[in-house]
């Protein structure tokens, strides 16, 4: 007998001899007759019109004719809601039916029909089947009260199913708790609030107990209900680890991968000096290479998986390397993926073995794999070190091979190595220029105008080269414009004479003629630069870069713990939450790992670490490929590639960078002065420029500048005080003090003319001083002062002036007066210290504290001081020393707080307040490369804290 | 949990669609042949995102079978379900072709209905399927209600993959140990890497619900169990192995292995594969390969490579074959070979030497002058190893198979009954001296 026939009938009044024959006495013939209407509605051909005259059939004892009409009334109920009541009748008697296949088929395909008026019939004969006799109904009602959960949810809490369900989580048969368990996951997963599926340490066991008895699918709804479970301590994880370790020989993948989720999950809780931790790593490995045996799709399940497992454990799996190892006819997607893996396993052990291999994969046929591979040899120079050099040197073996994407492929590893090793390998970059013409894709175009761009002087027609991709600007990608701008600069910064009228057209072409808005304000920045200060243009373009990590393409940590919930599951294959690419409520809770109950291993969170202890193990992550790019004002970062809900704590790549590059340089131990004087000295006021802006806001803040006028007014200016009594300045008394407005410092002069004569031609002159302060603009004072008259004269303040050590470190000597007399004077007044740019981040923070010796700290105290921590800190911020954390240990509030000097010097804070104290006495300790600002800091904080 | 499941012809025709889940509209069927089967060579995952729905597929000669979901699914589970999906209905119908598929369309929808409820696998064994699946099952129309029970508690109790009433004349059952043995070997004969990856499979025509045991060699296994006695132990422990890992049929009561150590199941009707284990320990490698390559000048290399045979001198090794590689500016090769035929082969750059048989502890030796023609080529030629291909009657991990004891309690037959069959083929994996 062949059905194919049912597929050939195409000719016109089809239906109508459907309907004759449906109708027919013959039960033959009905089947018969029924089975043409399902194939063609297999195909697509609308058979709705047949509705009456199937249901018509659905009235007999023949279990296959049943079963096809079942079929069909799932498919058309919906179109046919008011016919579908026809069939309801039939479907209450056959849940009666002595037989339980067909009571439970029945009660099956009852759930299927999405029609309100059939739910309602439903109700009763399910909550028949739900304590049925016969395990096989059972099993069928539990996942039947998941579907009607979907069709009606209030429907199903109002009847009582759920309580119905949860009792047969103790049923005796196995397969009807699994179906329990499946159908009540479920439901839990759109009420994430309700307490559904009450895990407690009896029902666990016996979910346990069930694990041993039924289906394999039936222990993948168990494991991975297991899964979200949490232990109450580390001996009831151990348990429920030995008894799930057994699944771990499971000739069904799935089951292994999701005892593999429970074991991860709930080894997070054990303390690693546990034998028993030790055990259950040794056990993990073995199953996990034995994934690698199964079927091609599962492979590719298994090796994204292994690659969430080799990040967050990668003690688990470092000595398998071989079984990563690309075979000749693997498929590619799991080639690729075993490509990834092996990077993650390279080190120094086996990096011999493992470069041979990628030099071999990088003369197979396949096009993104043999990128992938000579990138993997890139990654292998940046991880580790001691074959930095024979990964260079199989990079240039390839580029001879003149095979394009080898080559473009290579430059743009080449340039991730040179951010890895600067100054070491640079004797390449020759070979790199020949192969300039033939790179026609955006990422090694980039790379290799990133290239040039850096070492401008070391390459002699560095501007030629720049020059030729400035003809086709336009036709340029985004990423290419935006390095080649950068890269301009970068060259005339290095070579100004030679290179003014290429700088010129590459910042016209970037801010007239384009429409991108990043290209456009990157345009603008650096105009305006270079115009305002080349000097400050220098430190920011030219800014030493910080060093890449040695682990790239690593999944952010917070993501990472939440795809280990997810082992097993398609989150885990895309690496993404589930909230990336499910629609609606389901599925969006975010799991996360249990906390370690071993509490001396707690120490991670950022707010304890400032005490001295060390910031989380977990290691920076530097995203992907491109990414690396980062430069100093790459802001064209993308956000992470890891989707929107990232976890706030992460520090984004763009503003790593930007802060990062801002500490390095800052924090170096000689930092260089930027008129050549060496030291950089505490100075009082602000940079005009707002690069270390807050996180991912990215440029849009540096314009953040103009309408920040309202924040700023808050902040502390010190009463004018006079600085030159009149009798020393021949009749002239000058008072004045510093403001700071809109992140520029200026200072307000009052200028009275005691004298009996009218003065005339002002002028202003700072010696050099320790702040770099000097006179924006001339002193101008536009009329005459007559005798007895004072003016008022803001003078804007620029820091960029010639730097100079000066004892004491805010000793500031000014000449001011008429005529050609100056008289000197020095102004005292402590204005509004600390730059807008001061504000850093926790990690950052964290990290920098440690780094700065201990010898460094320095200890005061503040006394009357009757604020408590928000008004402090709100105080503190509007003179832009910025709260980076704050906690509360034994009742004393903690500020961790950072500001930034205006040349650039950081200081972090860890500042006590004692609310209730009577003394009202706050403590400061302050930690900064220089300690010689210290004081003054303390000063200032004094001063701010009391005003 | 799968939304919906559809098979597709080479030309994207949907032959099956049942659509479990509400989420799954028609259009579904349609963005999975535009995008994936009509895409060809561009898709490159077997799990694809088109607007939020998720497709994995498999391919089964030119079938396409898709399964479809908007939910965060186990994906590894799709995967499984859907090899299970081909094994049913291979195990009803054969191969899996367009014309099967068509013949068994109503079946195929019934399979559909049973083994997967609401998107959630239920029990995909043939065994238990056949018993009260209506197309081309085992079907009697008038069951009387002590039968329809006893499916029921079959289907969904402990033991779902096998029938209850089965009954044969001769009880009998095969195992066959198959191992594949992988190899590379340094130009010195040290042994780089090496592991035997083995399947045991058994088909089983035994009566009733035979409960069985069965053992092996297993270091660990034989430590457990051989504590009681002690003879034992020092008699076998001599040979036992070292398993890395094994994976187990879920017939196997996985607990008790890992209790006990001891494999006790009770087995489906006919043929399946009852565990999976790899060992990289004390391999037996059944032959040597010995290479000695010498280039002569600039256009000429001398190759010389001897084969020794390395198990029982009563064994026969089948299906031998060398292959050497040879430049890829080679002009010209002479071979003489002591035994069986050897031929150059110029589109595949090698020598390929065969020999049917070879009895252990034998060696046999091939030299061959390969012309070379000259190149400017700076690159020396890479020098692939030399790999090769055999069978051997053996297991080269050495695995035994010590016993397997059928218990069937109700029936009266005993172990002594059971007519067992054990064979061992150790086939070649990638073995690989380099030269």
């Amino acid at each position: 007998m062949t059905d194919s026939k049912y597929f050939t009938t195409t000719k016109k009044g089809e239906i109508f001899e459907l309907k004759a024959e449906l109708n027919s006495d013959k039960k033959e013939k009905k089947k018969e007759a029924v089975k043409k209407v399902i194939a063609s509605m297999t195909v697509g051909k609308d058979v709705s019109a047949l509705f009456p005259d199937v249901v018509n059939c659905m009235q007999t004892d023949n279990l296959e004719l049943k079963k096809l009409v079942y079929l069909y009334l799932m498919n058309y109920a919906k179109s046919q809601p008011d016919m579908a009541i026809m069939a309801v009748n039939t479907f209450v008697k056959d849940c009666e039916d002595p037989n339980p296949l067909i009571r439970a088929l029945a009660v099956r395909t009852m759930g299927c029909i999405r029609v309100d008026k059939i739910t309602e019939y439903l109700c009763e004969p399910l909550r028949k089947c739900l304590k049925d006799e016969d395990p096989y109904v059972r099993k069928t009602a539990a996942v039947c009260v998941a579907k009607l959960h979907d069709i009606n949810a209030q429907l199903v809490e109002d009847q009582g199913f759920l309580d119905t369900l949860k009792d047969l989580i103790s049923d005796s048969n196995p397969m009807v708790v699994a179906n329990a368990v499946a159908a009540l996951s479920e439901i839990a997963e759109s009420h994430p609030s309700s307490n559904l599926l009450d895990l407690n340490p009896q029902s666990i066991n016996k979910l346990l107990t069930a694990l041993n008895e039924c289906t394999e699918w039936g222990q993948i709804f168990i494991l991975d209900c297991l899964a979200n479970y949490m232990p109450k301590d580390d001996r009831e994880a151990q348990s429920i680890c030995e008894r799930v370790t057994p699944r771990l020989s499971h000739a069904n993948s799935a089951v292994v991968l999701s005892a593999v989720k429970v074991l991860m999950k709930f080894m997070e809780m054990l303390s690693k000096d546990l034998d028993y931790y030790g055990t259950l790593l040794k056990k993990l490995a073995p199953p996990l290479v034995t994934l690698l045996s199964a079927e091609p799709e599962l492979q590719y399940v298994a090796l994204r998986n292994i690659n969430l497992i080799v990040q967050k454990r990668p003690e688990i799996l470092k000595h398998e390397m071989k079984v990563f190892f690309v075979k000749y006819n693997d498929p590619i997607y799991v080639k690729l993926e075993k490509l990834d893996i092996m990077i993650r396993l390279a080190s120094q052990a086996n990096i011999a073995q493992v470069l041979a291999e990628l030099k071999e994969y990088a003369t197979e046929v396949d096009v993104d794999f043999v990128r992938k591979a000579v990138r993997a040899i890139g990654r292998c120079a940046i991880k580790v070190e001691q074959s930095a050099e024979r990964c260079v040197s199989t990079l240039l073996d390839l580029i001879q091979t003149k095979v394009n994407y080898v080559v473009q492929e290579a430059i743009v590893v080449i340039k991730d190595i040179f951010r890895k090793y600067p100054n070491k390998y640079e004797s390449v970059i020759a070979t790199l220029c020949e192969n300039l013409d033939s790179l026609d894709e955006p990422e090694a175009r980039a790379a290799m105008i990133w290239i040039v761009g850096e070492y401008a002087e070391r390459i002699d027609n560095a501007d030629e080269l720049l020059e030729s991709f400035l003809e086709g600007f336009h036709d340029e990608s985004t990423q290419v414009q935006l390095q080649l701008l950068t890269a301009i600069v970068k060259l005339f910064l290095k070579k100004p004479t030679e290179t003014q009228e290429l700088v010129q057209q590459v910042l016209s072409l970037a801010t007239q003629d384009s429409d991108n808005p990043d290209l456009r304000d990157r345009g603008y920045i650096y105009w305006r630069l270079l115009s305002t200060d080349p000097v400050a243009a220098k430190e920011v373009v030219l800014a030493e870069k910080p060093l890449i990590s040695e682990e790239t393409d690593l999944i952010e940590p917070t993501l990472l713990d939440e795809l280990i919930c997810y082992i097993g599951t398609l989150a885990s294959v895309y690496h993404k939450p589930p909230s990336a690419f499910v629609e609606g409520g389901r599925g969006v809770v975010h799991k996360s790992l249990p906390p370690r109950t071993a509490s001396s291993e707690s120490a991670e969170s950022p707010e304890t670490a400032p005490t001295g202890a060390p910031p989380g193990e977990q290691p920076d992550v530097i995203p992907a490929q491109g990414d690396l790019l980062g430069d100093l004002l790459n802001l064209d970062l993308g956000p992470p590639v890891s989707g929107p809900p990232l976890a706030t704590s992460s520090v984004q790549m763009g503003a790593v960078d930007l802060l990062g590059g801002g500490l390095d340089s800052l924090m170096g131990d000689e930092p260089e002065g930027i008129g050549g004087t060496n030291f950089v000295a505490p100075p009082t006021a602000a940079v005009p420029a707002n690069l270390g802006a807050p996180i991912g806001s990215g440029l849009s803040d540096l314009f953040d500048l103009t309408s920040g006028v309202g924040t700023l007014s808050g902040s502390y200016v010190a009463p004018k005080a006079v600085w030159l009594p009149a009798m020393k300045a021949k009749g002239l008394e000058i008072s004045g003090t510093f403001t700071r407005q809109v992140g520029s410092i200026s200072m307000d002069l009052q200028l009275t003319n005691k004298a009996l004569q009218v003065m005339t031609d002002f002028a202003i002159q700072f010696n050099r001083n320790s702040f770099g302060l000097a006179p924006a603009a001339p002193l101008q004072v536009h009329a005459p002062l007559s005798p007895n008259q004072t003016v008022e004269i803001s003078l804007p303040l620029s820091t960029v002036g010639s730097v100079m050590k000066m004892e004491p470190l805010n000793n500031l000597q000014v000449g001011s007066g008429q005529g050609r007399h100056p008289s000197p004077y020095s102004p005292t007044s402590r204005a509004p210290l600390g730059s807008v740019e001061g504000r850093v981040y926790r990690q950052m923070f964290l990290a920098t504290w440690k780094d700065i010796p201990n010898e460094n700290e320095a200890q005061f105290q503040i006394r009357d001081c009757p604020l408590n921590a928000e008004a402090a800190s709100s105080k503190l911020q509007s003179s832009n020393i910025f709260t980076v954390a704050k906690r509360n240990v034994e009742g004393q509030d903690m500020l961790y707080q950072s500001l930034k000097l205006t040349n650039g010097i950081w200081v972090l804070a860890e500042l006590r307040i004692q609310p209730g104290n009577p003394s009202c006495t706050v403590r400061l300790s302050l930690k900064c490369r220089a300690p010689e600002v210290s004081q003054h800091v303390y000063q200032a904080y004094e001063t701010i804290l009391k005003n | 949990m799968i939304g919906g499941l559809f098979i597709y012809n080479h030309k994207g025709e949907v032959l099956i669609s049942r659509v479990y889940r509400d989420d799954i509209g028609r259009n579904a069927v349609d963005a999975f042949r535009v995008n994936v089967i009509h895409a060809r060579q561009q898709v490159r995952s077997p799990v694809t995102n088109i607007a939020r729905t998720s497709f994995f597929h498999v391919k089964r000669s030119n079938i396409w079978l898709a399964a479809v979901t908007k939910q965060n699914v186990n994906a590894a589970m799709v995967f499984e379900f859907l090899y299970k999906m081909c094994d049913v209905m291979a195990a009803y119908f054969g191969k899996i072709s367009e014309e099967n598929i068509k013949n068994n369309f109503v079946l195929i929808y019934e399979l559909l209905d049973e083994i997967l409820d609401f998107g959630y696998p239920q029990n995909s064994e043939t065994g238990a399927l056949k018993t009260f699946i209506t197309q081309q099952g085992i079907k009697s129309q008038h069951q009387t209600k002590e039968e329809q029970s006893q499916i029921t508690s079959q289907v969904t109790g402990q033991i779902g993959w096998r029938r209850e009433g089965i009954k044969y004349r001769r009880n009998e059952l095969f195992l066959d140990v198959l191992e594949s043995v992988n190899l590379l070997m340094s130009p010195q004969g040290q042994v780089l890497s090496a592991h035997v990856s083995g399947r045991v499979v058994m088909k089983s025509y035994l009566s009733g619900m035979p409960e069985c045991k069965f053992g092996m060699n297993d270091k660990i296994v034989i430590e457990k169990q051989g504590k009681g006695t002690a003879d034992e132990t020092s008699k076998s422990g001599k040979q036992s192995i070292a398993i890395d890992d094994c994976t187990f049929h879920q017939c196997v009561r996985l607990s008790k292995f890992d209790s006990e150590c001891s494999i006790s199941f009770i087995p489906p009707d006919g043929e399946f594969e009852l565990m999976r284990y790899r060992t990289t320990k004390d391999i037996i490698l059944p032959f040597r390969v010995i290479p000695l390559v010498r280039e002569v000048g600039r256009t000429k290399l001398e190759v010389k490579v001897v084969i020794k045979s390395n198990f029982k001198p009563s064994l026969l090794a089948q299906k031998i074959e060398v292959r050497i590689p040879t430049p890829l500016n080679t002009s010209g090769v002479q071979v003489i070979c002591m035994k069986g035929k050897a031929k150059y082969k110029a589109s595949e750059n090698a020598i390929v030497w065969k020999i049917k048989r070879m009895a252990g502890m034998k060696e046999s030796q091939i030299s061959a002058e390969i012309e070379l023609l000259p190149t400017n080529d700076k690159k020396k030629w890479a020098r692939p190893p030399i790999s090769m291909n055999f069978e051997v009657p053996f297991a080269p991990s050495g695995l035994k198979v010590r016993y397997l004891k059928v218990f069937e309690p109700k029936l009266n037959y005993s172990d002594h009954d059971v007519i067992k069959w054990v064979r061992y083929i150790g086939r070649s994996g990638i073995y690989e001296t380099r030269c």
